[in-house]
């Protein structure tokens, strides 16, 4: 009876074929008693659980927005005033009303990771009903998965398809279409862009994270999963285009407004100081009457040198705001100006919002899918009291987060939790799949699954195209680290009004020592701890 | 007597011209931008609205000290300018030659800023007097931030939903405990016809062909090696 069962030949076999379990595509059907999660599974989980752990603060200061966003006027759209009224509040004049909102009024941003500071309610309160209406979401697993993504698949289009039109009838947006269309050539020569943009592709794909294994797991065998990985994967691009488009369009808005702006400032200073007639200095004129000034009243012009601002286009057009705080900051300071700012800026956050969770769905979905195919597991706990714990956990971490210094924590996780180890897990998947599994054996599968056999294109790609792209974007990432020296960040500085560049603490510097070693070091450290076992296993058969 | 006159006209404007100059003791200096704020409407300004605007600061000087005493005459305006801009200074007719204190003109200019400005069709931002700054009109905040009450409500439905499928699922649970009793219970009973073997009731089965198990249709060695 025992020797109809398949046996390993040695322990790497075993291994590896849990790795390539961990790839998934319908392998689950054949192979349903093996391996629980170990080696690559692993890596992929703890990747995902410390994803989900700050993921979740976007959705709670998407929700903050949001709620926000049913005042007139729009919070964001004027500082407010300081305590005896008789001007703006200091540290709002020194920056944008929108700046001001994020750091100050969101965030409540202490000065530098070192002052924690106190839980904002606030933002807690917004992470506990991110997380419950994640709860909501997969409480039933697929089956109420199944129909969220629905919404949170078809609603961004919508969204993004009113904000098309009305960003392309902006004035300016024709100035932003340009600055995204003519290519910067020197840029295309710097290998720091092209990296970025694999990265993009990667993370924007969600590769790696387990997420689309779990997904596919839930499958039928014939599923044809080639046509649906195209089909994904032109989607996911033709909507990063699409996407492009918008957002240069509201760009090119906010740049030409700002723009305008500074020279409105500029000719308004100018007639004040020299007591012009009123109109006389347009943004047309300005160059040359600049000069006429000069001339006329050297000494007053050559005192006044230093206020007057050079509005460039370009420039506003090149600010590019840091991390997260792009989505926030770029977009609310386009909405305010424009007519009916309440409805875009609604339409806007939801639309974040469900990108939001739709990714949360996709991240809880990777850790969730092994902890409840696991026998252990599931034969004590239902699945809902499962999702719950896990929820529970994640939103108690995600607390840290909520407190003054939280968002530096934030772009700690964000910048290395998930960086590193991703591109070694996929490229671990890649190989596994390919030369280990066999690509003849997988070809076979395919043939199975989808009817036929997969053309040389997909072939070349697996077995050399992919891997040979992952290590050299591994080895240009582990280089880049390594030159840049000691880690650095950006702080608001709030009496200034500016972000200012700090060092890490020596304990910051080992949480992210920590986050990387952790979820790189699970391939080859799971892969020891069953050759261990399984050596130790074999030494108890032989002495028994 | 027509000399007498004229020097006597002439030292009151030489008074009033060392009253009033740029920077000058208790002056003030106002800017307005009428173009900008009327656009299309905007009046040019001209001997009529500069009596306008003595009669406007006379006026608010009577409100302040509620006096009664400040004449249109008290109020001096010099270097004009095409901006619109001019320096002014309000004198003491009852003490000879000298300036109310800029502090009070200040308070009255203050206290009647509103009704200067519509005098003018203009605004705190459009009829600027340099140095005296206006107090700004705080945003009304209702008394429950709107943001709570539209965060309450998001809550408060995210909570019945998940409520709604806990105990939805807790309820469909006990129910399909129950039946799987009420089927065994029935098995027990009666002497059915059915005959189950593993779960699987025996008339379904093809017994002719059997059941094909999958985990053993995977392996290709069918026999033991030897």
């Amino acid at each position: 009876m025992e020797k109809s069962r398949p046996l390993w030949d040695n322990p790497l076999q075993f291994v590896f074929a849990c790795i390539s379990y961990a790839v998934g595509l319908g392998n689950v059907w054949r192979f349903p008693y093996l391996c629980q999660m170990y080696g690559g599974g692993i890596a992929s989980v703890v990747v995902s659980f410390f994803l989900s752990m700050y993921y979740n603060v976007i959705n709670a200061w998407a929700f903050w927005y949001l709620f926000h966003s049913f005042q007139d006027p729009l919070p964001w759209a004027s500082c407010p005033l300081n305590s005896n009224h008789t001007g703006y509040d200091e540290e709002c004049a020194k920056t944008t009303s929108t700046q001001y909102f994020w750091y100050r009024k969101t965030l409540n941003i202490s000065s530098s990771i070192e002052e924690n500071g106190n839980i904002q309610w606030e933002q807690a309160v917004c992470l506990i009903l991110a997380w419950l209406v994640v709860y909501l979401c997969i409480l039933r697993g697929t089956e109420s998965t199944g129909k969220v993504v629905y919404v949170t698949a078809s609603l961004p289009y919508f969204v993004l398809i009113i904000y098309l039109i009305r960003g392309l009838t902006l004035h300016g947006a024709v100035n932003g279409l340009i600055y995204m269309f003519t290519p910067k050539l020197e840029q295309l020569a710097n290998p720091k862009a092209w990296i970025n943009a694999a990265t993009q592709i990667f993370f924007s794909l969600g590769l790696g994270f387990g997420s689309l294994i779990a997904f596919a797991s839930y499958n039928e065998p014939n599923n044809n999963c080639e046509r649906h990985a195209m089909i994904v994967s032109l989607i996911n691009s033709t909507t990063s285009i699409f996407a492009s488009i918008v957002t240069f369009s509201i760009y090119g808005f906010k740049a030409t407004f700002n723009y305008e702006n500074c020279l409105n400032k500029v000719i308004l200073m100018l007639t004040n100081v020299f007591d012009l007639e009123e109109g006389s200095l347009t943004a047309d004129n300005l160059d040359s009457m600049k000069d006429y000034l000069t001339t006329t009243y050297p000494n007053e012009y050559a005192e006044l040198l230093p206020q007057i601002k050079n509005c460039s286009l370009e420039d506003e057009l090149d600010t590019a705001v840091q991390g997260t705080g792009l989505a926030f900051i770029v977009y609310s300071e386009a909405i305010k100006n424009m007519e009916v700012s309440q409805l875009y800026s609604v339409l806007y956050f939801i639309m974040l919002l469900t990108l939001g969770i739709g990714s949360m769905l996709g991240n809880t979905a990777a850790i969730l899918t092994p902890l409840t195919d696991s026998k252990f597991l599931s034969s004590h706990l239902p699945r809902e009291v499962i999702s719950g714990i896990v929820c529970f956990i994640n939103c108690i971490v995600g607390l840290v987060f909520t407190i003054e210094a939280g968002n530096y924590w934030f772009d700690i996780f964000n910048d290395y939790a998930a960086t590193l180890s991703l591109l070694l897990i996929v490229l671990v998947e890649t190989i596994a799949v390919c030369y280990v599994y066999g690509l003849r054996r997988f070809e076979k599968d395919l043939h199975l699954m989808i009817g036929h056999k997969p053309n040389w294109y997909w072939k070349i790609m697996w077995a050399f195209a992919s891997p040979v792209l992952i290590i050299s974007l591994f080895i240009f990432y582990l280089t880049d680290y390594i030159r840049s020296g000691t880690l650095q960040y950006q702080a608001w500085d709030a009496t200034e009004g500016q972000l200012v560049t700090k060092d890490y603490p020596s304990y910051a510097l080992a949480v992210i020592g920590l986050l990387v070693a952790a979820s790189t070091m699970c391939i080859p450290l799971g892969a020891l701890i069953i050759f261990i076992t399984k050596r130790l296993k074999k030494n108890v058969s032989i002495r028994a | 007597m027509l000399g007498v006159l004229l020097l006597a006209f002439s030292l009151v404007t030489i008074a009033h011209a060392e009253l009033c100059r740029p920077d000058a003791q208790n002056a003030f200096k106002v800017r307005l931008s009428i173009k900008s704020a009327l656009g299309d409407n905007a009046y040019s300004w001209d001997a009529s609205e500069e009596y306008l605007f003595k009669a406007m600061v006379a006026f608010a000087m009577r409100r302040y000290s509620s006096k009664e005493t400040t004449q249109i005459s008290d109020v001096l305006l010099c270097n004009m300018t095409e901006r619109v801009s001019f320096w002014f200074v309000v004198t003491d007719s009852s003490r000879n030659v000298t300036t109310v204190p800029g502090s009070e003109v200040e308070a009255a200019i203050r206290m009647n800023r509103n009704r200067i400005n519509s005098a003018f069709l203009l605004t705190d931002k459009t009829l600027q007097f340099l140095k005296i700054s206006s107090t700004l009109s705080p945003l009304i905040e209702p008394s429950v931030p709107v943001w709570l009450i539209v965060f309450s409500v998001v809550l408060c439905l995210t909570v019945a939903g998940i409520a709604f499928l806990v105990v939805s699922g807790i309820w469909r649970y006990k129910k399909s405990n129950k039946e799987s009793v009420e089927t065994e219970d029935l098995e027990d009973k009666c002497d059915t016809p059915v005959t189950i073997e593993n779960g699987i009731p025996c008339d379904i089965l093809d017994l002719k062909t059997g059941q094909i198990n999958g985990v053993y249709a995977a392996d290709d060695e069918r026999f033991t090696p030897l």
